[in-house]
């Protein structure tokens, strides 16, 4: 009993000093914003980067997520004759959740994959030791320019997202359904609040956040050669997944609970 | 202190006293003492996995160590703060075992990149001192356009080595700089480190195994062994040291008292 209390304990621990550790780093990160020398250029290339060039696989994403949410939530809705909400629910659903989620996701694997690589291959070359011995910070060159990317990037690449959703919605709902074109913009129209989006693009961009931390952070501390690499890349995508899931309800019963 | 103790401080460049740090339950340098006069190209050898990258890596404020003092013209640099610190590395220049160099950006950039983003220099002022080091080292400006992953070993080590000169430190480290290459590279490196070390004025502090480097570019070698510095002289007396670890070391012989820790199969 006492061995298996000491491993709980153990765990325990562990977890409070790793999140003490990705506490400590974000903010290493950030505390660079509010001293000179910026790299507004190194800035505008990860926004470039993790935004812009992200747009096909999200843009895919949610057009598909967008008709199927309209086909299945006709199918629901028809058993209660309600199928005129089919446009609000695509609406609601794609704005407030599956938006933000599904992009974070799909970035998560693009992108922050691609930084822990990145940051991991640097760290096991001595790439870091090197920016270090030449007077430059890594955490303002390599760490902040991520994290505000990330941060400014997800609110726009999830409004574009948010637009594709919907028009998926619409297509199969006037192609495919049946409902006339007008009253299904009309219905998307008229049950979206400004706060449904809002709330979308919070949570964007506390999820971009999220998938630059995890690949910094995962890619920063990576040891041990190929190998570690591979590993820092599993843990950034996994962690930052499964944070931006756990983020998401927290975000939502703060907009959105009773 | 002592009067003579502090002139003789006063002369050092580089003074560690009582160095240790260890990873997890393995002690790698255990009270290490070593001094650097200015001017001077100290070499310290030893064999694989003594401790030689950790010392430098402590010097350089990459690592931090355990307990111990290490002092950069006299100031102590164990404790120091982070701005402290970026203020140090001016000081420093550094030629890494793999090169190091930064594979997204070209071969100029590279040389040019603490110039730039550590100093500020205005892009293309940065680029002509660039181009001047690159030449210093016999590489043409052509190569300067090219990517990392477009040359051989021997010019990688030949940026790096322009890299680390390239804001004229007042002391570089050179971590095993002929690791690699074919003798003749080899010998084209260590001619170049003796020449662009002698240009700059600065200090040179090299760790290597390879002794004809080693012999060439030191004017005085030191040797750690088990954490510990266990001889260091002039470079003259490195095969009269009467040391039978150094002995064994610079001939290169299996049998002797410095024995590989091999595992059985």
């Amino acid at each position: 009993m006492i061995a298996f209390l000491a491993s709980v304990g153990a765990a325990f621990l562990g977890f409070l000093a790793a999140t003490g550790r990705l506490v400590r780093f974000a903010l290493m990160g950030l505390a660079a914003a509010f001293s000179p020398p910026f790299y507004p250029r190194l800035i505008l290339r990860q926004i470039v980067y993790m935004g812009y060039f992200s747009l096909p696989v999200v843009g895919l994403t949610a057009i598909f997520t967008g008709m199927v949410l309209a086909l299945q939530s006709y199918t629901g809705f028809a058993r209660f004759n309600a199928e005129s909400a089919v446009a609000t629910v695509v609406v609601l659903s794609v704005t407030r959740e599956l938006g933000p989620v599904i992009a974070g996701l799909m970035v998560a694997g693009r992108v922050g994959a691609a930084m822990a690589a990145e940051i991991g291959t640097m760290r096991v070359t001595d790439q870091i030791d090197a920016m270090v011995t030449l007077s430059t910070d890594p955490f303002r060159y390599l760490v902040l320019p991520r994290l505000l990317a990330g941060l400014l990037s997800l609110p726009l690449l999830v409004l574009v997202a948010d637009i594709i959703g919907v028009f998926g919605g619409y297509i199969v709902g006037t192609f495919k359904l049946g409902f006339n074109p007008s009253s299904y913009l009309t219905q998307t129209e008229t049950y979206l609040e400004t706060m449904d989006v809002v709330s979308g693009l919070v949570k964007a961009g506390v999820f971009g956040f999220i998938v630059a931390l995890m690949g910094c952070y995962h890619g920063y501390h990576s040891r041990g050669g190929a190998e570690g690499v591979g590993q820092a890349t599993t843990y950034a995508v996994v962690s930052a997944s499964i944070m931006i899931l756990l983020s998401n309800y927290l975000l939502t019963a703060a907009f959105f609970g009773k | 202190m002592s009067d003579g103790a502090a002139s003789k401080n006063a002369i050092l460049k580089i003074s560690v006293r009582g160095l240790r740090k260890s990873f997890g339950a393995k002690c790698v340098l255990d009270g290490v003492d070593i001094d650097c006069g200015v001017g001077e190209s100290l070499v310290i050898i030893g064999g694989s996995g003594t401790g030689k990258s950790v010392l430098v890596k402590c010097i350089l404020g990459l690592l931090h160590p355990e307990a111990g003092s290490i002092r950069i013209d006299g100031v102590e640099t164990v404790g120091a703060s982070r701005a402290e610190r970026t203020a140090l590395m001016h000081k420093f220049g550094m030629l890494f075992q793999g090169s190091a160099l930064f594979d997204s950006l070209r071969v100029w950039e590279n040389v040019a990149f603490g110039l730039i983003q550590g100093r500020g220099m205005e892009r293309a002022k940065a680029r002509r001192i660039a181009l001047e080091k690159l030449a210093a080292v016999g590489l043409g400006a052509e190569v300067g356009e090219l990517h990392p992953a477009e040359l051989s070993g021997g010019m990688q080590k030949r940026v790096a080595l322009a890299r680390a000169i390239a804001a004229e430190p007042e002391i570089i480290f050179f971590d095993e700089p002929t690791t690699g290459l074919d003798p003749i590279m080899a010998d084209v490196i260590n001619d170049l480190i003796i020449k662009c070390v002698r240009e700059v004025g600065a200090t040179a502090v090299s760790i290597t195994h390879d002794m004809v480097s080693a012999r060439k570019i030191a004017d005085r070698v030191a040797m750690l062994h088990k954490g510990k510095i266990i001889w260091q002289g002039p470079a003259g007396q490195i095969d009269d040291s009467n040391n039978p670890f150094v002995d064994q070391f610079v001939h290169g012989h299996a049998e002797g008292p410095i024995q590989m820790e091999l595992r059985a199969v």
